[in-house]
């Protein structure tokens, strides 16, 4: 016992490191999975304050740009009003809300803070808890899909950038419906990959990607991108896609979260098969 | 005492933000992420005892793992550095740093004497920060490409700030 005392306090500095080690490493093992994100609960609140200030300020600085861009979206949302489309049907009266009944709703949201550099990104939004967002929303950008939402706090989310790891969502090419799951590989922001289409579809350059009807995150048909280029390797079953992103993400400022309102229904019948 | 308390915090805060506002929006290439916080363990004094500077590493992590969202990364990778820092320091320095008021730095120890001094303890933080973050050996050639250009990075931001901000003080 004496000994062990000894032995502890001779070298009680690496006990100290290794403590402290061996808590950092719980900590990651614990927390890496997005699902399990809830650490970030506890420090948004505070950095992200800190955050929203830096943000202000580097605001104004894209003022003309996000002008721009709103404008575009602007004209395109003036040109999908009832007003824009001609009347071609006779009966007048269709007022019955039985028939399309509203399955996703959208709040916008500024971004805080952004990185596109790094193996594993993040982006911070201003909007969270008393805004009706909650963990596993889509979120898009006037052009394409950015991420999910990952945790929240009272008046923050963290966004799960598709630029990170551990995201994967699944899309198919608009021409012909054919599944794939979208990733990263941490080369270039600007482009991402599609994986798992297999080698008997037709593609070509450009073919536009959108998200799929399989998850319950993003409505069906919104753009992610366009096929970049496009190779198979002998003897592979699958094609090497490298997509052309939408987003841009480096100039990330507005986005909108997607609310799924049938999303619990959804998920809830679901549950019951796993039983 | 108090008064160098206060400056290390001083200094710690105007680090830690200029690595939140400058170097976190430098946008090289995706496989260029320096961390020069790590400039704060770098430039403690010699003499300082091991245990406080696990301690202060401990801290540092923490701080930076809040601020990028990353649960325990910057901690682990801290952590090891500042344990290692001490076993360096008493092969690489003489008993009379160890016991005069010696800070590693380039004016005390020389530019050669801290680029390795640097190279080495940067190199193993981003080693184990860059293969934490993408959790696994699946990308390691890629991943080992990052941490030896992002180290080579910092180094040279920290050797140039180093160049800056001490360099003013001796002439002031």
């Amino acid at each position: 016992m004496r000994n062990l005392i000894f032995f502890i306090y001779k070298y009680y500095v690496f006990f100290i490191f290794f403590t402290l080690e061996v808590f950092a490493f719980v900590v990651i093992y614990r927390f890496n999975t997005y699902q399990r994100t809830s650490f970030v609960n506890y420090t948004t609140g505070v950095t992200s304050s800190f955050y929203t200030a830096v943000s202000n300020t580097q605001s104004y600085f894209n003022l003309r740009r996000v002008n721009d861009s709103l404008q575009i979206e602007n004209a395109k949302l003036r040109s999908e009003l009832l007003t824009s489309y001609y009347k071609n049907n006779i009966t007048t009266s269709l007022v019955n809300d039985t028939v399309y009944k509203q399955q996703y709703m959208y709040v916008a949201a500024s971004v805080v803070n952004n990185s596109v550099t790094k193996r594993n990104n993040y982006i911070t939004i201003n909007r969270g808890r008393l805004h009706g967002i909650e963990p596993e929303m889509g979120v898009i950008s006037e052009s394409g899909v950015v991420g999910i939402i990952m945790s929240v706090s009272d008046r923050y989310s963290t966004v799960l950038s598709l630029l990170n790891n551990n995201c994967k969502i699944s899309a198919k090419l608009q021409k012909n419906g054919a599944f794939g799951s979208l990733v990263w590989d941490g080369v270039d922001p600007k482009y991402a990959r599609l994986l798992d289409v297999n080698k008997h579809v037709p593609l070509a350059m450009n073919d536009p990607i959108i998200t799929s009807n399989y998850s319950t995150i993003f409505p069906e048909g919104l753009p992610i991108g366009r096929i970049f280029t496009h190779s198979l390797d002998a003897g592979d079953n699958f094609h090497t896609i490298k997509v052309e992103l939408y987003t841009n993400f480096s100039t990330l400022s507005t986005v909108y979260v997607i609310r799924n309102l049938f999303k619990a229904e959804q998920q809830t019948l679901e549950s019951t098969l796993k039983n | 005492m108090i008064l160098e308390v206060f400056s290390y915090l001083l200094r710690f805060i105007i680090i830690l933000l200029i690595q939140l506002l400058v170097v976190n929006n430098i946008e090289l290439s995706s496989s260029v992420n320096p961390y020069i916080y790590t400039a704060f363990i770098l430039l403690l004094p010699i003499r300082m005892k091991a245990w406080q500077v696990v301690i202060l590493s401990f801290l540092t992590g923490m701080v930076m793992d809040a601020f990028s969202s990353t649960p325990g990364l910057h901690i682990a990778a801290t952590n090891l550095m500042g344990f290692l820092r001490y076993y360096y320091l008493r092969a690489a320095t003489t008993k009379e740093d160890q016991e005069g008021r010696v800070i590693p730095s380039i004016s005390q120890k020389g530019i050669v004497w801290f680029c390795f001094y640097g190279f080495v303890l940067l190199f193993i933080h981003h080693l184990v920060l860059f293969f934490l973050e993408i959790y696994g050996f699946g990308e390691f050639i890629s991943t080992l490409w990052r941490v030896v250009l992002s180290t080579l990075v910092s180094l040279l931001l920290i050797v140039t700030g180093q160049l800056l901000f001490y360099n003013v003080r001796k002439n002031g």
